[in-house]
Order: structure tokens, then sequence, then C-alpha cells
């Protein structure tokens, strides 16, 4: 039995986990269009986004970055409304921003100003109280791992202690919503890793909601449970990519040497569905059916299985798929 | 060892009101001028005339120095030219001061492309111009009107009651004509900081604006044979304006009503164009 086969059934076992409860709706919007001259970045954009953390992915130019700045109040829409929290883009936007720490995709910092000044007067322009606002920003740069250079002016940080001072900013005064624009842009990919590590562990922290905007299928992979794919202004596709991964674990490929048709009927008789081709075989598998059964009907009938898949959609299918469509 | 465990808590503690949170960009921006040895040494510099004209005022009421000196009583006056001397002075100081500090307000954020981290919060682009033009506004509070009227109080406390109630106007033309240039030098700077993003530039560019605006103003006249091209003098609209309002005599070529009305429409232009920069993100159409 090959390796594969041994993890892709133990996978199937440990991931077999009940959906969580659906969450209140993070983002609303309802035919949000946004136009620039005589260009629509946005159009006609409705969704209802609820999950944990969202990922944003799409093209360059799809319009990512400009429905979080809408969202944001940075830019206003031509048509359409938006809700962040049920609070309204156009007419709440104190409230919304009050709630959000934001993490913007280009550089953004004052030079001479040294990271635990430039955090403690974030915290304080979002509301805290000064001693609160230095003891939080301390708390945040040790957070973030810039514990020993929190001292030096941001003006000699290298790009990826950049990254991460951005996002001390952006969590120091504890937001509900943390909306992050293409984190990972110019890290090596050490950095990287950090970064996604630090990202998956405010989401699992359960205190925030995240919202990650990126072009990299890694980062949303390994980070999103929903993600909504924008292509020239317009939804292109929107997943709950844990019920998709949840779906997938169904569909096995196996790989066989000195399978025949009575293997295949043993298993049809369980109630899955295969197709066969040579010594390959793709198959559903029925309810209440596991690895397991596969297993002890291959062994019943001396049929090695050399690998077994979870052939499931990748973000990338997914991705492509939508960029076809 | 760490002080903290790195690990993240929310935060559910108090906020500070909206409306002060203005006051947070004041004081960080303020900590971050003062930084500067040749700016604190400009600063200082900007009292000593405030000093020596205190000490002439003192002087001017003392018989026994006078009486020393043979001066007859009376010819050190301390009136309403006095006082326009004392602004002119200082408002001299006032630019100079407003060219070194002026453009370090905002051009830093523009460069570094930190204004989305302010406006990402409960904090309006309103109120960023409003902390960072305080400033400013305060700074040459303290070297203008607000020594303007401590001599102003010196003297009426020497001069007596009869010569305060005669005099109280210099008082408000000492605040009004600070004013006045504090607001147009202040929108200026910001304004020029703001569109040329580099701190060393939008001073240069200020001092240009003085000088090359009074060359340009005087070359206008000149081939044109008119008075209008004083409209862009910045300094001669600036010293009609407080030559009327210290009742000093002196001709000019511009009615002080008009004179007026263009500082106001320059103040009104440097902010339209401050908060047409003064934004998140810049929308390229």
């Amino acid at each position: 039995m090959s390796t594969t086969a041994q993890r892709g059934a133990v996978d199937g076992v440990s991931e077999q986990t009940p959906p969580a409860a659906p969450l209140a709706p993070l983002v609303e919007i309802q035919g949000l269009s946004v136009r620039f001259g005589n260009r629509d970045i946005l159009q006609g954009v409705t969704a209802t986004l609820r999950g944990r953390s969202i990922g944003l992915l799409g093209p360059n130019g799809a319009g990512k970055s400009t429905l979080i700045n809408t969202l944001l109040g940075f830019y206003k829409s031509s048509s359409g409304a938006a809700r962040v929290f049920g609070y309204d883009v156009a007419t709440e936007l104190r409230k919304i921003r009050g709630l959000v720490g934001y993490m913007p995709e280009n550089d953004a910092f004052i030079s001479k100003m040294s990271a635990v000044s430039f955090v403690q007067m974030m915290a304080e322009l979002s509301g805290l109280p000064p001693s609160m606002a230095l003891e939080r920003a301390h708390e945040a740069l040790f957070y973030v791992g810039l514990a020993e250079a929190r001292y030096r002016p941001l003006g000699t940080y290298s790009l990826g202690m950049k990254q991460l001072a951005k996002l001390a900013q952006a969590i120091v005064h504890g937001p509900k919503l943390l909306i992050l624009d293409e984190p990972t842009n110019g890290l090596d990919p050490s950095a990287r890793q950090r970064m996604i590590r630090m990202i998956k562990d405010i989401r699992d922290g359960q205190e925030m909601r995240i919202v990650l905007c990126s072009h990299l299928l890694r980062d949303v992979e390994d980070t999103c449970d929903e993600v909504l794919i924008l292509k020239q202004g317009r939804i292109a596709h929107y997943s709950n990519l844990d019920e998709e991964r949840r779906a997938n674990k169904r569909f096995l490929e196996l790989e066989t040497y000195g399978a025949n048709g009575d293997f295949t009927e043993a298993i049809e008789k369980l109630g899955c569905e295969c197709a066969v081709t040579a010594n390959r075989m793709k198959m559903i598998l029925a309810d209440g059916v596991e690895t397991r059964d596969i297993f002890r009907i291959a062994a019943e009938r001396q049929v090695r299985i050399r690998r077994m898949n979870f052939r499931r959609d990748t973000l990338e299918d997914i991705f492509l798929k939508a960029m076809g469509s | 060892m760490a002080v903290y465990r790195r690990n993240y808590k929310p935060y559910s503690g108090a906020l500070t009101p909206a409306w002060s949170r203005w006051l947070v960009l004041f004081r960080y921006s303020r900590r971050n001028l003062f930084r500067s040895k040749f700016l604190t040494g400009l600063f200082v510099v900007c009292f000593f005339y405030p000093l020596a004209c205190l000490l002439m005022i003192y002087l001017a009421h003392s018989a026994t120095f006078l009486q020393e000196m043979g001066v007859p009583m009376g010819v050190l006056s301390i009136d309403n030219k006095f006082f326009f001397h004392f602004m002119s002075v200082q408002g001299v100081l006032a630019f100079l001061l407003t060219a070194f500090a002026g453009p370090g307000l905002i051009s830093p954020d523009l460069a570094n492309g930190a204004l989305p981290l302010y406006f990402c919060r409960p904090f309006s682009r309103a109120e960023y111009v409003l902390g960072k033009s305080s400033v400013l506004a305060i700074l040459l509070s303290q070297i203008t009107w607000v020594p303007g009227l401590i001599l102003f109080a010196m003297q009426a406390s020497l001069a007596g009651a009869s010569w305060t109630s005669t005099n109280l106007w210099i008082a408000g033309s000492l605040i009004l004509s600070s004013l006045i240039w504090i607001a147009i030098l202040s929108l200026l700077a910001m304004a020029l900081s703001a569109w040329v993003k580099w701190r060393i530039v939008a001073g240069a560019l200020l001092l240009g604006v003085m000088f090359f605006g009074a060359g340009f103003a005087q070359a206008i006249n000149a081939v044109m044979r008119a008075d209008w091209g004083h409209f862009f003098n910045v300094a001669y609209l600036m010293g009609t304006v407080w030559n009327a309002l210290f009742q000093v005599d002196s001709e000019h070529a511009i009615p002080v009503a008009q004179a007026w009305v263009a500082l106001l429409v320059y103040c009104a232009i440097c902010l339209a164009l401050l908060m047409r920069k003064v934004r998140a993100y810049e929308v390229i159409r």
C-alpha cells in the first residue's frame, strides 16, 4: 500500500467534522458599481459574505482592491449599496471604520517614526487612550514578531518588516474585521510562511474575521474558508472552500494492480459509482462507505492498491474554471 | 525573555471621544516638528523682537530712564504704528517659520502612502487637515497675536484706562491681521506640500510663491501698465489689509476690500487643492 493511500485514508476520517453554524453576514453587497471616469471598475456586484475568513481573488485589475476601498469608504459607489456588519457604507462609515483594521497593499508608514510610536499613534486615532495605546502597541509588535526592532525608525525596516508593522497597526485597536490587501506581496518564502502562519493564528483566534485580497491562490487557499473570485469587475465565482473540500472527499482515484471485474463489482455493490480505465479507477463513495471498506475489498480479492488520491478541485481548478467562464 | 506572550487579545475598554481625535494628530505632529534643532532655534529667535518691544514699552513709561537719556516724554510713542511694525517683523518671522515647518507636516504622509492608514480609522479628512493645520496655527499664534496682546496689555496697564479705551481697536487689529496671515501661510504651505510631496521642494516653492509672485506682479504691472498685477503678490495684498487694519497712512493701488477678497480667494483655492490631494487613494480617471 502506498504512502499516499495511507495518508489519504487517515485524512478522510479526521476531516469529516460537522459544518459550523452559519455566521452573521459580514459584508452584504447589492448591485454595487464603481465607475472612474468612463471606466467601470465594479459592475453590479451582488454578494453576501459570511465566512470567518474570506478570500478575494482575481487577476490584476479585476476590482479586488476597489471593492475593499469602496467598503472602507475611500471610493464612492456610482450605484448599489454595501453593508459591513449591517452598517451602511454610505451613511455609517465611521461605525464601520471603528470595527475594521486595514493593512494596505502598498508601503504605508511614516519614515521617521519608530514602530512603537507609529503603532501607538494609529491606536490613539482609533480611539484608545494614550497609555492603553502604548501598551497595546508593544503587544501588537511583539505579536507580529517585531519586538527587537520596535524602537527603530520605520524607514530603516526591510520590506518584510514593513509588512509586519502594517499588520501590527491593523490589529492594535482590536478590530472585529481585518482587511488584508496582498499581505504577502514582495515577501521571500520564509517571510511569506511567517505571514500566513500569523493570519491563520488570527483567524483561529475567533476574535476577528478576515477579508484577504490576493492574486496568489496559495495564500487564499491556506488561509480562507470562502472565496469570491472577481473578473473584470464582476463576480466570476463564489464558493465555500470548506464545503467544497468536504464534498470532494467522496471522490477517489485509485491505481491498482491485479484488479478485475470482480473488484469493481464488489465496490459497486456498496453503492459507489465507478469508472475504470486500464489499471486506474475513479469512484464516488456512497454515503456510509469509507476508505477502509475499499482496502478490505481489495485485500479479500488480493488486489494491490498502488495509489489512492482524493481527487478534489484545488483552488486553482476553481479559479481557472471561473476565469474560463 | 519577552515581556509579552506572543498572543493576541481583543480590546474592549473605553474609547476617547470622537471629537478629540484630531488632537492626537496635533500632538504627534508638534512633537515631531520640535525634533529639529534648527526649527527650535528659529522659534526661540522669534521671541527676541517681542522681548525688545516689551522693554521699549517699559522704557517709554519710565520717567527716570527718559530723564537720564535726555529724551522728552512722548517721543517713544506706543501707538498703532508701533504695533504695525511689531506685526510686520513677526509676520516675516512667521513666514520663515512656516517655510521650514509647514512642508514637513503633510508631505511625509503622502510620500510614504500613510493616508489610507489614517482614513481607514474613524477619522475624517477634515479632522486630518484640522489636526495638521492646528500645529502651524498654534505655532504661528505663539509668535504673532499672543505676544502682540501681551504687549498691548502691558501698554494698557502702564498707560492707563483712557489710552486703553481709545486704542482698544488695536487689540482687534492684532488678532485679525495675525489670523488672516496665519490662515494664508498654513493653507499655502500645506497645499504646496500636498502637491509636490517632497518636503524641500515644497519649502522652496513656498518661498518662490512669495518672492516670484512679487516679481511676477511687478512685471505684469510694468508690461500692462496696470495695477491688477498686485493680485499675484500675496505679501502686497497682506500689506494693504494690515495698513487698513492698523490705520497706517499708506498709498495702495488696490482697494482694501478687493485685497480682502483676494486673500480669501487664495485661502479657498489652497483649501480646495488640499482637500483634493488629502485622500486615502488618488482616483485616476
